[in-house]
């Protein structure tokens, strides 16, 4: 598939410039391994030799491209001798559940306010919410984080103040972090695409009646009760329980500062959707308003929000940076910082070359969901064949 | 069919009318109605009354400095209050206080105010001449040079941005007019292309392009007369939101504390924060409040404005 091929071309091109970039800052690597004195020349030099810094600039590039097609991205300097492949991967779990959890959250309240604001569109409603939605969503994001972390964490002392876990807790815990991540995803996963089929079952597929709600929203908590439970059983819902304790601060803090972006975009995509004939059709029907709304123009409006959810994933992980810094978050974003102020190339390298696969890989799903959910748009650009 | 003969009164109006000044004319008048449009929208007022004030606010530092405060106490970098312990909470002389090594924090953001302008309309200017051009000239030309630029725009739209600069600029620490420069450089080649090259196709297939070319019109002038003049007002709108991003980015890093640069409102925060008073926010609230409320007031006034001229320029925003 050539979509498939310019992905790789641009991954490659994009590698090539975190390369070159940080091979160009000063402060090289080799003063902080090779100038110091206490070391003999004949030592340096096979230190030198050893780390392959005695080769050209060109040849050390070819050497790092291929081991990172192998997934070997070096060794870090300042947590030396630990491969910075494990640090990125032990990272990447925590990065994830809390990003992930964050922008479903705020895709879900800027898509249920922007279809409010969109329908009640001049009223009151509809300003507060754009200047309100747009002061978070220009606030000066460290500062907000700090004041939310003074007033809730350190003054009102409803949530715990840094880190992810309590440290205390974790003690002789039976897991380590990273398997517990992996409960919560692998379980979060679980339950929800469980939750999404009932739903789907009952609401879609089945006919809409009071029993069948009642029977899709039963079923649906048993999942839930079904998966504590299991979590209870094998002893890890307590530390689940205070990881999502931890996470209450930085998920609202997200939120709060990103769900205007949703809201606002589905709001223009419902003006105009609203215009839209099978719309009034549908009022004209004598359905009620909240109905055509939220299942008639929602749905088709809700189109450019879902490829900007995927992007927003990937992005918000990459700029993940100062949520982790200001919340003391060991993920990713923090791991880059890090590296980056103590000089450490072949981390914040790999670092960065971590995000960008990601977001390539978003940018390749969005295409792709936005051609499956809009059959009106390829992505050759040319418009669908009609069967 | 009737011939359309020039009538002898439209003749003698455009002789004694110079051809610029009809030209200016209409300008205006297009300006008046989009004027009329962008009042409707209270939301692009409210953001553009917000800029005046800030525009107020910024020029009276020079007035100030100039005539009321001392230099020596009210300096922004180097000033000194030797009259009090800091930093000192609002009194008469200084009416947000001082910061730890005894600035005034009103001077500061006065100062900081005028650069905040210059950053922000500077990058963004950059960001849309370059993504202004590239993207008619994509458009235009179709081809390799499409495909190109937007390959390029792609690179561009994957790079993690605050995270890339917070790298290069711990390893080499910018100063304000490269940084304005890389901003909107970086912005110019990214995701602005591809709207406006949506734009600019949308324009190409309109019938006067081809009349245009048919009355032996050079690509360069088809290209500066019809296509670039029809794409600037969303050039603009998006200007607008470019400031709001070119400020934020400045500020962040400026927080992370990677840039070279003396004064600035994301300085201010993180020379409180580096002096340690933000771990008792109540109490030294004049360090942080000022400042952060600036950067969000001034991003949210700027990104106001340009969702009052989304509604200029997108008619299916319009009101029904």
């Amino acid at each position: 598939m050539s979509r498939l091929g310019q992905v790789i071309l641009t991954l490659l091109i994009y590698i090539t410039l975190v390369y070159f970039l940080l091979q160009a800052m000063p402060g090289d690597i080799t003063q902080m391994y090779l100038a110091n004195p206490k070391i003999p020349q004949a030592a340096r030099e096979e230190l030198k030799k050893q780390l392959g810094l005695d080769q050209g600039v060109f040849m050390q590039y070819l050497t790092y491209l291929k081991n990172f097609f192998r997934g070997e991205l070096g060794v870090s300097f300042s947590q030396y001798p630990r491969p910075v492949w494990d640090i990125l991967m032990e990272r990447l779990p925590r990065t994830f559940v809390l990003f992930l959890t964050a922008n479903v959250l705020s895709f879900y309240v800027g898509y249920v306010m922007g279809r409010v604001i969109a329908w009640r569109r001049g009223r009151v409603v509809d300003y507060a919410a754009t200047v309100v939605g747009i002061t978070f969503w220009t606030a000066f994001y460290p500062l907000l984080a700090l004041v939310l972390i003074w007033v809730f964490a350190y003054t009102l002392k409803l949530l715990p103040l840094n880190q992810f876990i309590e440290p205390k807790l974790w003690q002789g815990a039976p897991f380590s972090v990273n398997t517990v991540f992996g409960y919560m995803v692998f379980g979060g996963g679980v339950v929800a695409i469980g939750l999404f089929l009932i739903f789907y079952a009952f609401l879609r597929g089945l006919k809409r009646t009071r029993r069948n709600v009642t029977l899709a929203w039963l079923s649906g908590s048993a999942l839930v009760a079904l998966a504590l439970l299991v979590a209870w059983r094998q002893g890890v819902l307590v530390y689940i329980w205070d990881i999502a304790n931890h996470m209450v601060l930085p998920v609202c803090t997200l939120t709060l500062i990103s769900f205007a972006g949703t809201m606002l975009l589905m709001r223009d995509s419902m003006l105009e959707t609203v215009q839209e004939d099978y719309v009034m059709a549908a009022r004209a029907k004598g359905l009620p308003d909240n109905v055509v709304r939220d299942r008639y123009a929602a749905r088709t409006a809700m189109l450019p929000t879902v490829t900007s959810l995927v992007l927003s994933l990937a992005s918000s992980m990459s700029g993940g940076l100062v949520t982790e810094t200001m919340f003391s978050w060991p993920g990713l974003g923090q791991v880059l910082f890090h590296s980056a102020l103590a000089n450490d190339y072949p981390l914040a390298t790999g670092a960065l070359a971590f995000t960008g696969v990601f977001l390539l890989i978003a940018h390749f799903v969005a295409d792709i969901l936005y051609a499956v959910l809009d059959p009106r748009i390829t992505y050759t650009g040319q418009p669908a064949t009609e069967a | 069919m009737r011939q359309f003969a020039p009538s002898p009164q439209a003749d003698t109006v455009a002789l004694r009318e110079p051809l610029w000044k009809i030209r200016w004319k209409l300008t205006m008048r297009g300006l008046s109605q989009n004027w009329a449009v962008f009042r409707e929208s209270r939301i692009g007022m409210f953001g553009l009354v917000l800029i005046v004030l800030f525009g107020v606010f910024g020029a009276l530092w020079p007035i100030m400095i100039n005539t009321v405060w001392d230099p020596m106490i009210y300096h922004p970098v180097v000033g000194f209050d030797p009259m009090l312990a800091h930093p000192s909470p609002p009194t008469r002389a200084h009416l947000l206080g001082t910061d730890p090594i005894g600035r005034d924090i009103l001077a500061q953001l006065m100062f900081s105010t005028g650069r905040e302008f210059l950053l922000g309309v500077l990058s963004a200017a950059i960001t849309v001449v370059i993504g202004t051009v590239i993207g008619t000239v994509a458009a235009y030309y179709g081809g390799f040079t499409d495909t190109f630029f937007m390959r390029v725009a792609d690179i561009m739209m994957l790079f993690p941005f605050v995270p890339l600069l917070v790298v290069v600029g711990s390893m080499v620490r910018l100063s304000f007019f490269p940084f304005a420069v890389i901003l909107g450089v970086l912005g110019g080649f990214g995701g602005i292309t591809i709207i406006l090259k949506a734009q600019a196709l949308s324009v190409k297939v309109r019938p006067y392009i081809d009349a245009a070319r048919v009355a032996g019109g050079s690509s360069f002038h088809i290209i500066r007369a019809h296509i670039i003049p029809n794409v600037l007002p969303l050039s603009f709108l998006y200007m607008m939101f470019n400031v709001t991003s070119a400020i934020l980015s400045e500020a962040t890093l400026s927080f992370f504390g990677v840039l070279n640069i003396d004064m600035s409102w994301g300085m201010m925060i993180h020379t409180a924060e580096t002096a340690g008073y933000l771990f008792d926010f109540g109490r030294y609230w004049w360090l942080w409040l000022p400042s952060g409320l600036a950067i969000t007031l001034f991003c949210a006034a700027f990104y106001m404005v340009g969702r009052g001229l989304d509604e200029v320029v997108n008619p299916r925003l319009r009101k029904r």
